[in-house]
């Protein structure tokens, strides 16, 4: 496959259906909807189904639906669709089903805008719907890492049985940057055994969240949380870079730890000993690696497009070792290289002139 | 004749479907959530294609019809029964996909969903159940309850000044260009029971044959919240609510004339 | 090799397609490029913009608060971006539209009538590749050669009638550019 020059949108789109999608699912918003119209324009000519739904509540039951059958599904939306979708959300994680979403965050809260955000973080991570559950979030710095992230989303739904999502912000679903598409696979015709394909001499499969019974009902979330519980074990994800000798480690995800990336570069050069730490799963959360790290480093540096949300994360990673600053942007302004650069800087002259 | 040769010569007329457990269900005695139940199940026996059912359940009474149905089965949030039997249907089009939903779940917090399901013309069959009230809930008004009528919450009667006036969900749907096969029946007797049969059967039909969105409106009782005995439930439906919602064929798309003469 | 340009106009002046020119250019030479649609600090208000970054390295942030190169297409973006472009940077003026000259003195300045040419040559909508000819004459990001092979394969069969006053007015622009020498 060539390397091509894509927008992060078009490439989540075209990469998961290069991973077998079977049926996609979603209702317009900006900053995504090209998620939207690139399956319009690819899923019905590869004989897959394709709907554009009358809300964002009935993309996620259809892809609830869809996924009861073994067959690969999704979504994607942007922040006020993705509450919407929230009820979705948790009925399919109690009955593990296999489903991805896309989110690709903007500005909020309420109608807000649709410039970039991460402010989603705590929605995506710890209250995507009620009751007891967390699905894997996966959170892109590239084109190229979407489209790897996209493909990997679908395998660890399947895996797990459970809600992955794959979040973005709308600089990433606008960018375009050169990045390689993987090779077509076909969409899986083997069923899972419990899935939905018609009782054929066997007992019949049922895909359900209720449990009246208080006891099963709690026996289900134990199952659940065992489950997750491998999942922290296994799937903590993340990227770094000059951490082996960092006093001061910047933690960031998605475009936020992409763009603080420069201005770390740039303490390097500058003979800061200044490391970056960008988590690629938001849940499960790289508390292992941040938690070695506190060891090591004085202070940690937290930049994102919101209020601040993954400080709580880090702050319980690092176990009150070392101080966490945090240093954000919010109602979809994008925070620059220099000014991330000024709170390097400031914090760092800060640890070494001996507190 | 011995016990034994009668035992022999004789023929069953009345038996379980195989379309349906054999398993007590938890609706009340005089419910006539179990006559449906029993209907389905008899028609998807008749058609051959229980093998090949996906039913989804609502949330309402009838939240454990997947429990009752001999067959795959899923359980859907409220109100989106047709979106998840959507989602199936798409991935899997030579399947059966019906959805079971009460009023509550269909007309007021899924109208949106069964709306545009019938406008896509999605080749699904749905089983709407008009009781006229939130049965699981303990008794609420419901878009369906007719004026006047009291509920837990419409105390002194639907007062339809401030609660506006009773939907009638087989006409709005008949309007959809997508429905192949919109009727009403009523589960009161005998006889309606039979054309309620009847129209079931024609609704899988025209699914099976690939002709768009199919439902069938059935009247039903909910003798424990109206607060009757079975038999003045059943009077009830016949004098207060087939007035309100006549039975009939409301959409009955040309290519599904030829499944009603055929029987 | 690193460069942050940003291209300012109205919407209708190519400058989207001229950024993305540049992006596909830069990824047949192999070199590192982001682009991005007017997002950043600094951008909304009517204009359309995008950001290109090429470099010979991996790129970091796509987004900055000053760019080393502007194409500034119109009066209002002059207005906007003028003082952010770093200092020792580049800027190229579309003068055909501006009200003011630009004031800065620690710049390259380049100023072309780029609208004006473009109506020369017989459409308007020329003026972008008029103003990317003349910027690659001061800044060599990318080959003269690869900008018109790979112009011509994104115009495809279904706009190849716009090949020719495409590549016209590229060569005007290198010209002009040549001619403009940039004051400091
Ligand atoms: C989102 C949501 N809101 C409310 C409920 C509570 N609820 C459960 S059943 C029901 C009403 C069901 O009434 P109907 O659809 O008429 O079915 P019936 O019980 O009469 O058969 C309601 C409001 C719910 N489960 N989910
Ligand atoms: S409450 Fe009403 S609808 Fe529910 S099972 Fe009892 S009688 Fe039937």
């Amino acid at each position: 496959m060539a390397v091509e020059l894509l927008k992060g949108n078009e490439a989540i789109a075209e990469a998961a259906i290069r991973a077998g999608l079977e049926a996609y699912f979603g209702y317009p918003i900006t900053p995504q909807t090209e998620i939207l119209e690139h399956m319009a324009r690819r899923m019905p000519d590869l004989g897959r189904a394709f709907i554009q739904a009358e809300s964002e509540v009935a993309s996620i039951n259809m892809v609830y639906g869809a996924a009861c059958t073994g067959a690969r599904a999704m979504t994607s939306s942007s922040s006020p669709g993705i509450s919407l979708m929230q009820e979705g959300f948790s009925y399919i994680a109690c009955s593990e089903v296999p489903c991805v979403v896309v989110d690709v965050m903007r500005g909020g809260p309420g109608l807000g805008n649709i410039d970039p955000s991460q402010a989603d973080y705590f929605q995506v991570t710890r209250s995507a719907g009620h009751g007891d559950f967390h699905a894997i979030v996966l959170a892109p710095a590239s084109v190229q890492e979407a489209i790897d992230l996209m493909v990997e989303a679908f395998d660890l739904a399947e895996k797990y049985r459970t809600l992955v999502f794959v979040v973005a912000d709308g600089l990433l679903g606008q960018m375009m940057e050169p990045a390689q598409l993987p090779p077509m696979k076909p969409v899986h015709k083997n069923r899972p055994d419990w899935a939905l394909t018609g009782a054929v001499n066997r007992e019949p499969n049922i895909i359900t969240s209720l449990e009246l019974n208080a006891p099963a009902l709690e026996e289900v979330n134990l199952r659940l949380q065992a489950k997750l519980a491998e999942i922290r074990k296994h799937e903590q994800r993340w990227a770094e870079l000059w951490t082996d000798d960092a006093k001061l480690v910047v933690v960031g995800y998605g475009m936020s730890g992409r763009i603080a990336q420069t201005a770390v570069k740039q303490a390097r050069r500058e003979g800061m000993k200044v490391g970056l730490l960008r988590p690629i799963s938001l849940w499960p959360f790289p508390e292992k690696r941040l938690s070695t790290l506190a060891d090591q480093v004085d202070a940690f540096l937290v930049i994102e497009m919101n209020a601040g949300q993954m400080v709580d994360d880090v702050r319980l990673s690092a176990g009150g070792q070392v101080p966490v600053s945090f240093y954000g942007r919010m109602g979809g302004v994008v925070p620059v290289p220099e000014e991330i650069y000024h709170e390097i800087t400031t914090l760092y002259e800060k640890l070494t002139s001996g507190e | 004749m011995t016990a034994v040769e009668a035992l022999v010569e004789e023929q069953i007329v009345y038996q379980r479907p195989e379309s349906l457990l054999e398993v007590p269900t938890h609706y009340c005695p005089g419910c006539t959530h179990g006559i449906a139940h029993r209907i389905v199940a008899e028609v998807l026996d008749e058609l051959g294609v229980r093998e090949r059912t996906i039913g989804v359940s609502p949330v309402g009474c009838s939240v454990l019809a997947y429990k009752y149905f001999n067959m795959d089965g899923a359980e859907a949030a409220h109100g989106r029964a047709p979106a998840m039997a959507t989602g199936i249907k798409r991935v899997m089009p030579d399947h059966v996909v019906f959805t079971y939903q009460g009023d509550g779940d269909l007309a007021a917090i899924g109208i949106g969903e069964i709306i545009h399901t019938a406008t896509r013309g999605e080749n699904i069959t749905t089983i709407f159940i008009n009781n006229a009230i939130y049965g699981m809930t303990g008794g609420q008004m419901a878009p369906t309850t007719l004026p006047g009528q009291r509920t837990t919450s419409s105390v002194t009667g639907r007062d339809v000044e401030t609660t506006g006036f009773p939907i009638r969900m087989a006409e709005m749907l008949a309007g959809m260009t997508g429905s192949a096969y919109v009727v009403r029946r009523s589960l009161h007797n005998v006889k309606e029971i039979n054309r309620a049969k009847q129209a079931v059967r024609v609704a899988f039909q025209a699914q099976l044959a690939g002709l768009g969105f199919s439902m069938v409106e059935l009247l039903s009782s909910c003798p424990t919240n109206w607060g009757m005995s079975a038999p003045e439930a059943m009077k009830w439906i016949e004098d207060n609510m087939v007035p309100y919602y006549p039975l009939g064929d409301y959409k009955v798309a040309d290519a599904v004339q030829p499944l009603l003469k055929r029987k | 090799m690193h460069e942050e340009i940003i291209f300012a106009g109205f919407g209708g002046q190519g400058v989207m397609f001229v950024g993305q020119l540049l992006a596909y250019t830069a990824l047949a030479e192999e070199k590192h490029v982001t682009w991005i649609p007017s997002y950043g600090p600094e951008m909304r208000g009517g204009t359309a913009n995008c950001t290109v970054v090429v470099s010979d390295e991996p790129i970091g942030s796509p987004v900055c608060k000053h760019p080393s190169v502007a194409v500034i297409f119109n009066n209002p973006s002059l207005e906007k971006y003028e003082a952010m472009v770093t200092p020792g940077g580049l800027l190229v003026v579309n003068s055909s539209m501006m009200v003011h000259p630009p004031t800065r003195t620690d710049l390259e300045v380049v100023m072309l009538p780029a609208t004006a040419t473009a109506s020369e040559i017989g459409d308007v909508r020329v003026s972008n590749m008029i103003m990317l000819g003349a910027m690659l004459i001061h800044r060599a990001l990318v080959d003269r050669a690869t900008v018109e092979h790979v112009l011509i394969e994104k115009l495809g069969t279904r706009k190849a009638h716009l090949q020719a006053i495409n590549l016209t007015a590229f060569e005007r622009g290198i010209t002009l550019g040549q001619t403009q020498q940039a004051s400091v």
